[in-house]
């Protein structure tokens, strides 16, 4: 347990000085949030529609940022062999790894979205949904994320077929997500939230593994 | 039925042979490929065997 | 039988043998169905002569997912038995299988036009067949940014893996989506399509398509059989 909160609260740390992904993460929604009107126009009406899908897009392409380095800079500077031979099991490493991710962003961006929203002027029903659909949907985008960042680790310019590999299979996740945000403005309940928490927690137990497995393939070379 | 009547397919001549030739455009290109792939492989390992049954 | 296959030799021996048996199955099988389907099929109620697409859209996005599930179990192979021809045969299957979801995109918006009045229309279908392609393009992605040819087979299987479980997900998904939003043009198969003139002549182009792949897969295998043999002897003589 020592070993799994050591390397939480380091990645953790890492992450959020001066300069780290996590700011790095919210600058980059912010961005993307203020640019998409400029692009679309100020109609109101359909910025409220989109509300949902932009927040939800731009959220996962913050999460994507920081990624790449998520192994790599382990890997590079010799942490990732001592990880791996000391005493938390390497499934357990990966999921102390994605949970600082997600902390240091999917939270984060969680958090922003109503302030964001309110530029697009999502409609009252509509914030709710938002804010939970990214609070479930966005470890989801951290557990893939890491499965892809396990796999890029020793690719040089590895952060370039990242996205990629990550994007198509974070498709249900955006969908369910950005679903649930409409489906509220529309008052329908067609459990989008729950098929959504289905494939987070599913993804989250899952990734470990696959990211460990991409971490030993790595390391063994 | 003639053949101009079959080459019109019903008015929708645009859609349906486009179609049939990008398939066939595309599985034509893949057979070619692939085996001229398969003969330059060939091609290479006969020499490269010939070279070193050349110098024992 | 596929443990002895591992052996290069024997399953260049074995392929050798079926091929053109694959290659003659594949062109009668094409041929049949391309006479059947464009002559002796009379146009639906619904749809026209367009109907006549389904022929060469179908059995394009029927290879394609196969294709993808050949990947997985190669892939599944080499990962677990580490089965010495899997990771060549998983990625030769990749530009393949990623030819054939082209194949079935472009035909299956031109099928689409003139009823849905757009090129696209992000219908269900299409829409989980784009999102196959990004697959396919990032698993070839990976194999080729690698420079460990070792490193490359377990990294890609992996991802294959991944894809392979998220799959019926991403589909179920886009379904899901599509009801949601309800586009226009709701893309309908008339009854029609059970009728036994129309069944022919698709069957025998799913059965020509599918021996056709097998036949190029077979191909490209064998190629990568050589091609290795021929690195090693390169190697061997110091790089020529």
């Amino acid at each position: 347990m020592n070993s799994f909160l050591a390397l939480l609260s380091r990645d953790i740390r890492l992450a959020t000085r001066a300069g780290g992904s996590a700011m790095l993460a919210l600058g980059f929604f912010a961005a993307v949030a203020a640019l998409v009107p400029l692009g679309v126009g100020a109609d109101l009406k359909l910025l409220g529609r989109i509300a949902g899908g932009v927040l939800w897009v731009a959220a996962v392409l913050a999460a994507l940022l920081s990624l790449d380095r998520l192994f790599q800079a382990d890997f590079e500077d010799g942490s990732l062999d001592q990880i791996a031979l000391g005493p938390l099991p390497l499934e357990a490493a990966a999921f102390a790894k994605i949970a600082a991710h997600w902390l240091t962003t999917g939270l984060p961006l969680t958090l922003l979205s109503p302030v964001l929203a309110l530029l697009f002027n999502l409609p009252e029903e509509g914030y709710a949904a938002l804010v939970l659909s990214l609070a479930i949907g966005t470890p989801a985008a951290s557990a893939i994320g890491a499965i892809g960042a396990g796999l890029t680790m020793s690719i040089r310019r590895g952060g370039l077929i990242l996205p990629l590999l990550v994007l198509p299979l974070l498709a249900p996740a955006v969908i369910f997500g950005a679903g649930a945000v409409i489906s509220s403005l529309d008052g329908l309940a067609n459990g989008a939230l729950w098929l959504l928490s289905a494939f987070s927690l599913a993804a989250v137990l899952l990734a470990p593994f696959a990211a460990a497995a991409s971490v030993r393939l790595n390391l063994a070379g | 039925m003639s053949a101009a009547t079959f080459f019109a397919m019903g008015g929708y001549a645009a859609y349906v042979w486009p179609a049939y030739g990008v398939s066939f455009a595309g599985l034509a290109g893949a057979v070619i490929w692939t085996l001229a792939a398969w003969r330059r492989t060939q091609a290479e390992l006969a020499l490269l065997e010939s070279l070193k049954d050349g110098n024992p | 039988m596929l443990f002895e296959l591992a052996n290069p030799k024997r399953f260049l021996m074995f392929s050798g043998k079926l091929l053109p048996w694959f290659w003659a199955v594949a062109a009668i099988c094409l041929a049949a169905g391309l006479y059947l389907g464009l002559f002796a099929v009379p146009p639906d109620y619904q749809q026209g002569d367009t109907v006549k697409i389904m022929f060469i859209h179908v059995p394009a996005a029927w290879v394609a997912m196969m294709a993808y599930g050949l990947m997985a179990v190669a892939s599944a192979f080499g990962l677990i038995n580490r089965h010495p021809l899997a990771d060549v045969a998983a990625k030769a299957a990749a530009p393949l299988g990623a030819l054939f979801t082209a194949l079935a995109l472009i035909t299956g918006s031109l099928w689409g036009r003139p009823m849905w009045g757009t090129y696209w229309v992000w219908d269900a279908r299409l829409t989980s067949f784009l999102i196959l392609l990004f697959l396919y393009l990032g698993y070839i992605a990976l194999w080729n940014a690698f420079d460990d040819e070792v490193r490359a087979a377990r990294a890609t299987a992996i991802l294959a893996l991944v894809g392979a479980v998220n799959l019926p997900i991403i589909k179920y998904s886009v379904e899901w989506w599509n009801t949601l939003h309800q586009g226009e043009g709701i893309f309908v198969k008339g009854g029609s399509l059970i009728a036994p003139v129309f069944l022919w002549p698709l069957f025998l182009m799913a059965v020509g398509y599918t021996f056709l792949f097998s036949a190029l897969w077979m191909v490209r295998i064998r190629t990568e059989i050589l091609a290795r043999r021929a690195r090693s002897l390169q190697l061997q003589a110091g790089g020529l």
